[in-house]
């Protein structure tokens, strides 16, 4: 009875590594192309460096209502409740002598419409919508062509 | 005329006043002068560390913390400016005026003057404005022991830095005049965006 057992246990075990071997030569690599390879859920997969690019000069929009974007290096640029370094050139005093691009009229405006005497409060935090460039390869492909117009060269 | 002192001159007198106190004794003046002042100039060098700085929770959790994220404490060939650098002179004289004038801050550390963030934050629109003058009336010297402009190449710099830098030098500012707060956070300024700010400066 207890050899019988054994004997049992032992074909159970050939069984296992057989079949294991078999699904092993049956498993292909996935078909779909993932960005973040084998590394597993639970892990991230380490960050290149990358740079701010330094344009130095106006990068032409790509659509209509787009936010300008900076094309510049804004490292260590301090936005607190105190200061906002984007305005030591981009405000509408500095602008005309440091060159940079005033801000628009729309930050002018509350969310109801009506004109601001300063900047609005909603529009403090200019890198929410106005971004540095860095010098990556954009990780997705994208044909989008904007229509031409304001803007483009 | 006698052959008193006045006749040998200095020297003469120097020298019969180091046969009078003997060699030995001379030597081991002159020993003590050595280890007096090596050991002043040692333990004033002491106070010009940055381990010193911020043995003091005032610096090491108000401005030590804000100069971590800057350029001048990490960059990328690890040439740093640590806070004596930046904060005391280098040459003697105005070495030991700073110094004495640091005084001042111990006495403030006694009485507890910035010794919460709220309190520093409260003051810092004040100790801001004492560096920036410092640094205005000695023409931005700790930033030049550095940062020469007669040997900047603005081929090397951005177009904004090349415009912006030849003008101010044309017009005899100093670093100081622009570059404030490129180590520490700004106190408040009024800028004409968002909520008026109070106690800002202009």
């Amino acid at each position: 009875m207890r050899r019988a057992h054994l004997q049992g246990l032992k074909f159970l075990l050939a069984a296992m590594v057989f079949l294991s071997a078999a699904a092993g030569a049956q498993e292909k690599p996935p078909a779909v192309k993932t960005i973040r390879g084998a590394t597993p859920i639970p892990e991230s997969n380490p960050a290149d460096t990358y740079r701010m690019e330094r344009h130095d000069r106006v990068i032409p929009r790509n659509h209509t209502w787009q936010p300008p974007i900076i094309p510049h290096n804004v490292k260590g640029y301090q936005i607190t409740r105190n200061v906002n370094t984007c305005m030591v050139c981009h405000s509408r005093k500095a602008a005309p002598q440091s060159g940079a691009t005033p801000v628009g009229k729309s930050h002018y405006l509350d969310r109801d419409g009506r004109q601001t005497p300063n900047i609005s409060t909603r529009r403090y935090f200019c890198l929410q919508c106005h971004v540095p460039q860095y010098d990556a390869e954009p990780l997705v492909g994208n044909t989008f062509q904007g229509p031409a117009g304001k803007g483009k060269p | 005329m006698s052959e008193g002192g006045e006749k040998k001159g200095l020297i003469g007198r120097a020298n019969a006043w180091l046969m009078r106190i003997g060699p030995v004794t001379a030597a081991g003046l002159f020993a003590a002068g050595i280890i007096f002042w090596g050991g002043f100039n040692w333990s004033f060098e002491l106070t010009n560390t940055e381990r010193f700085c911020i043995s003091c929770h005032e610096m090491s959790e108000n401005v030590f913390r804000e100069y971590r994220h800057t350029v001048h404490y990490t960059n990328r060939s690890g040439v740093r400016a640590t806070c004596p650098d930046c904060h005391v002179p280098k040459e003697w004289g105005p070495k030991i005026v700073r110094k004495i004038q640091a005084s001042n801050e111990l006495w403030h550390k006694l009485l507890g003057s910035v010794d919460t963030p709220e309190k520093f934050q409260a003051k810092r629109i004040r100790l801001a404005e004492n560096e920036w003058a410092r640094m205005k009336a000695n023409d931005s010297q700790e930033c030049r022991n550095c940062h020469h402009y007669e040997y900047m190449d603005f081929a090397e710099q951005g177009r904004r830095a090349v415009n912006t830098h030849s003008k101010a030098f044309a017009k005899g500012e100093t670093c100081i005049d622009c570059h404030k707060g490129i180590a520490h956070q700004m106190p408040p300024i009024e800028q004409e965006i968002g909520a008026p700010k109070t106690a800002a400066m202009n």
